[in-house]
C-alpha cells in the first residue's frame, strides 16, 4: 500500500533531476527530459522532492 | 499535506524564466512559507525588487510588487517605508544588484536602519547577461569575463551589511529550505534592517565552468561547506578554510529605528 501520493505537473517540469538525485528511495525516475513517478510503492512521504523542487512542479500528499 | 502556493502566486505565471535547477525556486518557495507564517495580508505585504534573475521574483508573487531599476529597490523600498510604515517591506535581488550597482543604496539602508528586509541571493555570478564575474565570485573561479580565473577578492556580504550598522544579519544556502524558511521568519520578525544572504547555484553561469556540473552538485556543494555558527565555534581555522558560515551571525537591538527616529523628531504620525 503505498503512503503518499505523487502529481507533478509536468508543463512546469525542466528535468533539472534535483528530485531524482535527493529522493532518499529512488522513487522519482526521468521521462522525456521531465520528472517521472516510477516506483510510489518505495515512497516513505519524506517531502524532500516537493521541498526542494525549485519549479513548483511537485505535489506530495501523505496519504 | 502538499503545500498550497497557488494562493500566493498570480495565476498563469509558472513556469518561470529560471534555468532548469536554479535554486532561487526554492528561495521562492521558503519565502512564500515564511510569510504565510508571519501571517501578512497580501495587501500590507510590499515586495520590491531590481534588475537580474533574482528580481524576476516578485512578478511571480501575489502581493504589492515593485520591479525597478537596476541595483535601485531600496531606494524605492525605503521611501515606500516612509510613506506608509505600516506596510511590510521585503527587497530583494541578486550579489551583483545589492553589492555592485546598489552597493551604495545597500551600505546606506543598512546604515539607516529602517524596519525592512534585505535578501540578496547570492549565486557568485551575473547570470541573467550570460556569467560576467561579480564582486562576490571567489578568487580563481572561472567567469566568461575571468577565463584565467577571477582575479580581485570577493566581498563577504554578511560583513558588509555588520560594518555598515545592519541590525540582523544571516545567511543561509538555497539547499537549507527549512533553517532558511526560520531565518527568514527571525528576520521578518526583527525591528530594523534585517539582511539575509542566501548562498544559491547558478548552474548555467557558474556551475559549468567550475566542476558542478548538474545542479544537484551544486546544492550538495552548499551542504557540504555550509557550517552552522555553533559548530564554527568549536572548528579551527584550518578546518574553516573554504567554508562559510550560516545561521544569524548579529543582531542588535540596542540601535533606533529610522521611522520612529524620523516620526519622533518631525511629530508627524501616522493616525
Amino acid at each position: 500500500m503505498a503512503k503518499s501520493e505523487i502529481v507533478i505537473h509536468k508543463e512546469r517540469c525542466k528535468g533539472c533531476e534535483i528530485c531524482v538525485i535527493l529522493c532518499p528511495t529512488q522513487v522519482l525516475d526521468i521521462q522525456d527530459f521531465k520528472a517521472n513517478v516510477a516506483d510510489i510503492e518505495k515512497c516513505t512521504a519524506c517531502m524532500q522532492c516537493e521541498l526542494r523542487c525549485p519549479d513548483f512542479a511537485i505535489e506530495v500528499t501523505r496519504l | 499535506m502538499a503545500y498550497n502556493y497557488e494562493e500566493f502566486i498570480r495565476q498563469g505565471r509558472l513556469p518561470h524564466i529560471w534555468c532548469p535547477g536554479c535554486g532561487y525556486g526554492i528561495i521562492m518557495k521558503s519565502m512564500i512559507r515564511a510569510i504565510a507564517e508571519m501571517g501578512w495580508t497580501k495587501d500590507e505585504t510590499v515586495i520590491a525588487s531590481g534588475i537580474g534573475c533574482a528580481s524576476r521574483l516578485p512578478g511571480y508573487l501575489d502581493f504589492n510588487t515593485l520591479h525597478t531599476t537596476h541595483g535601485r529597490s531600496l531606494a524605492f523600498a525605503t521611501g515606500i517605508k516612509l510613506a506608509n510604515p505600516s506596510l511590510k517591506i521585503v527587497a530583494l535581488g541578486g550579489d551583483g544588484d545589492m553589492s555592485a550597482i546598489g552597493g551604495n543604496h545597500f551600505i546606506h539602508a543598512c546604515r539607516r536602519n529602517i524596519d525592512m528586509t534585505i535578501i540578496v541571493f547570492n549565486n557568485n555570478i551575473y547570470g541573467m547577461t550570460g556569467g560576467q564575474y561579480s564582486p562576490t565570485t571567489p578568487i580563481g573561479a572561472k567567469a566568461t569575463t575571468a577565463p584565467y580565473g577571477m582575479l580581485e577578492p570577493d566581498f563577504d556580504i554578511c560583513k558588509l551589511a555588520i560594518a555598515a550598522g545592519a541590525t540582523f544579519v544571516a545567511r543561509s544556502t538555497s539547499y537549507h529550505a527549512l533553517p532558511m524558511e526560520k531565518l527568514f521568519k527571525e528576520a521578518f520578525s526583527h525591528k530594523g534592517l534585517s539582511v539575509v544572504e542566501i548562498i544559491a547555484g547558478c548552474p548555467t553561469g557558474y556551475g559549468r565552468k567550475n566542476n558542478q556540473r548538474t545542479p544537484t552538485s551544486m546544492l550538495l556543494w552548499q551542504k557540504d561547506h555550509a557550517v552552522t555558527k555553533q559548530m564554527a565555534e568549536k572548528m579551527s581555522a584550518e578546518e574553516l578554510e573554504g567554508k562559510f558560515i550560516t545561521g544569524v551571525l548579529h543582531q542588535d537591538t540596542s540601535k533606533k529605528e529610522y521611522v520612529e527616529n524620523y516620526d519622533a523628531i518631525t511629530g508627524f504620525k501616522e493616525k
